[in-house]
């Protein structure tokens, strides 16, 4: 129970439905926190505009609520002001991968020092179920009445070529992985990024048959293949199924405001070269 | 006083603000502001700052806000377009009282228009570009020396007040070179942000991130604890506290300069590059026998109504000559409220206004 340390608990209960999974992934994060030992009074908490996003009113440490995609953009001010913090940002699908995307790639490509957890439901819950660029194809949103027709992202594969140096993937039915990926995302130095499967049972959910939240568990049990057993599988096999597990990992590539310290280290051993 | 160096806007727009102490810039490539990112990501890892080219407009707006937030003076630098892109940003620094300055090069717009050609069209998304009512304090300078000094007052406001400032340069203003003598460095006033303990009227302290303070910061209505609120008695304080602690302040918020008004029947109200020209107009002018002065706005928002109604009592029009169709002049018109004539004078081909084309103006009120 250390982990409670890391919630303002005065403000509890939180906003979240009956059976969504944000919660889940909070509790991860937390205990991953706790796992690794973060100093609380040296982390903030970053996030956009989103159900997610709400985690961090329930953060007992600096954090921070910004606008609608660009708590990774907010971050990197953070850590480049102030590289001696740790910087988590926590954000939705829609929020990281659609509003949000730009500032994902480039975050990803600097290596900058952040740790981001994604919380993905698939679906826009604030505004009451519009599909996301993480929206399977076939299901069914507000937006999507006759069942979607676009193809969803795979995001863990996106940020991965983008330049980051730490991806993995759980779901809120694998809590003993989520935790320890969360954990390693905050051991690692680069840009580390978790994307967890979340269940929205109120809105996506409902829509697709799914709308008792333990039907969505199932169904992420169901659909969820670790990388050594997809290894086994054949492509139509695979087919509608989700990867999970660690699938990157590297030290070997600079981290941005390590990198920027060294060149203001190098400058001023240099001296005042032009005089100014 | 230094030296006398030849200087460009830009130029001195950098000066001032590494004088002001900035350690972070986040920007993007936009004509005509360009300059000033490049000397930062020169000069700042020099003193220990950090500058950074975000992926775009958005995100180095949102990077200049966290950086601010974690103690740091920051800026970022734009035109047109770009400061189009920033808004929802700064209304985000509003709300959550994030010291920050942004400077916009005004080039003509709506949209791509002319990069490379001056205007003033930004005066009212300067004041209203976000949506919501907020806070913003808006300075416009009209040379370069003055760019320096003004620069430098824009971080000790954004930060006594917590409020984003915007530097409303113009093409003419931050392309022109002068031969200026800066003040000695530690001469003007730098501002410091409040703090537990020493906060004043209106502007809560600030706790930056990494301080212990355990802080939410959030963009949404919130109550005094930062938390965030749906209750109408909290969201109407919160709303009627960030606007009042501008506000509150217009006199001393007051940057007006005033050319040969104590006998003047005809004056002009001009701000930024169009004042210089405008000044040479009210000079032709008299030398001509006409009694024409000028009153010169330095800060453009909070806009000095107060100034502008003494200054109609007195004289019999005011012209107010602009590169747009007439954003200053509305607000002239609202401060004169009726007590003498006004009289717009507009050019939006990307020209700047000639003295020679004022004259007959003044001459003819």
């Amino acid at each position: 129970m250390e982990e409670l340390r890391f919630l303002r608990r005065e403000h509890l209960p939180h906003l979240w439905c009956a059976g969504c999974g944000h919660g889940i992934v909070l509790g991860a994060v937390v205990r991953a926190m706790d796992r690794v030992g973060i100093d609380q009074d040296r982390t903030v908490v970053v996030s956009g505009i989103g159900c997610s996003s709400r985690a961090v009113g329930y953060l007992n440490m600096d954090t921070l609520h910004t606008t609608h995609g660009r708590a990774l953009a907010f971050a990197t001010g953070i850590k480049l002001a102030r590289p001696d913090l740790h910087v988590v940002v926590l954000a939705g699908d829609g929020d990281l991968a659609a509003i949000g995307g730009n500032h994902l790639i480039h975050a990803a490509r600097r290596n900058m020092g952040i740790t981001c957890v994604c919380f993905n439901n698939g679906i826009y819950g604030m505004t009451s179920g519009q599909y996301s660029p993480l929206t399977p194809a076939g299901f069914r949103t507000a937006t999507a009445p006759y069942g979607h027709l676009e193809r969803d992202f795979d995001l863990c594969r996106l940020v991965q070529a983008a330049g980051a140096t730490y991806v993995a993937r759980s779901t809120t039915y694998h809590v003993h992985q989520t935790i320890e990926y969360v954990a390693r995302a905050l051991s690692h130095e680069g840009f580390s990024f978790v994307e967890v499967l979340t269940q929205c049972p109120t809105y996506f959910g409902r829509r697709n048959r799914m709308a008792d939240p333990v039907r969505m568990l199932e169904w992420f049990r169901q659909r969820a293949v670790t990388v050594a057993q997809a290894g086994r599988m054949k492509p139509e096999e695979l087919r509608g199924r989700v990867l999970i597990g660690e699938f990157h990992r590297t030290e070997e590539v600079p981290e941005y405001s390590r990198s920027y310290r060294d060149l203001i280290a190098r400058l001023s051993g240099e001296g005042d070269g032009d005089g100014r | 006083m230094s030296k006398p160096r030849l200087m460009q806007g830009n130029e001195a727009c950098v000066e001032g603000a590494l004088e002001a102490g900035l350690r972070f810039f986040a920007g993007y490539p936009i004509t005509p502001s360009t300059e000033i990112a490049e000397m930062l990501a020169e000069r700042l890892p020099r003193v220990g700052g950090v500058f950074i080219q975000m992926e775009d407009e958005i995100g180095s707006m949102a990077a200049v806000i966290g950086a601010s937030l974690a103690g740091v003076r920051s800026m970022t630098a734009t035109s047109g377009p770009g400061f189009s892109l920033k808004q929802e940003n700064i209304g985000y620094a509003a709300i959550t009282e994030t010291p920050c300055v942004v400077v916009n090069v005004q080039r003509v717009g709506p949209s791509t228009g002319m990069p490379t050609s001056p205007a003033q069209g930004d005066v009212m998304q300067a004041r209203w570009g976000t949506h919501g009512d907020h806070p913003v304090v808006v300075l416009a300078p009209a040379s370069v020396l003055e760019t320096y000094v003004l620069t430098v007052r824009a971080f000790a406001i954004a930060d006594e007040l917590r409020v984003p400032v915007i530097l409303l340069s113009d093409e003419v203003t931050a392309h022109m070179r002068e031969r200026v003598q800066l003040p000695d460095p530690g001469a003007l006033p730098r501002g410091e942000r409040p703090r537990p303990g020493r906060a004043p009227a209106n502007v809560p302290p600030m706790v930056h991130f990494g301080e212990g303070g355990r802080i939410l910061v959030t963009g949404l209505y919130h109550d005094p604890s930062g938390f965030w609120t749906e209750k109408p008695e909290e969201a109407d304080r919160l709303l009627r506290r960030l606007c009042g602690k501008v506000e509150s302040r217009r006199e001393e918020l007051t940057l007006v300069e005033r050319w040969y008004l104590d006998d003047a029947r005809v004056a002009v109200i001009a701000y930024g590059c169009v004042a210089r020209t405008a000044l040479r107009a009210v000079r032709l002018a008299r030398e001509r026998g006409g009694r024409a002065g000028m009153l010169r706005l330095a800060c453009l928002w909070p806009f000095p109504r107060h100034e502008v109604a003494a200054l109609a009592e007195k004289v019999d029009a005011i012209v107010v000559p602009e590169m747009n169709l007439g954003q200053v002049l509305g607000e002239v018109e609202r401060a004169a409220c009726g007590r003498c004539r006004v009289i717009g004078y507009h050019r939006v081909d990307s020209e700047l206004i000639r003295p020679e084309e004022l004259v007959p103006v003044l001459e003819g009120v």
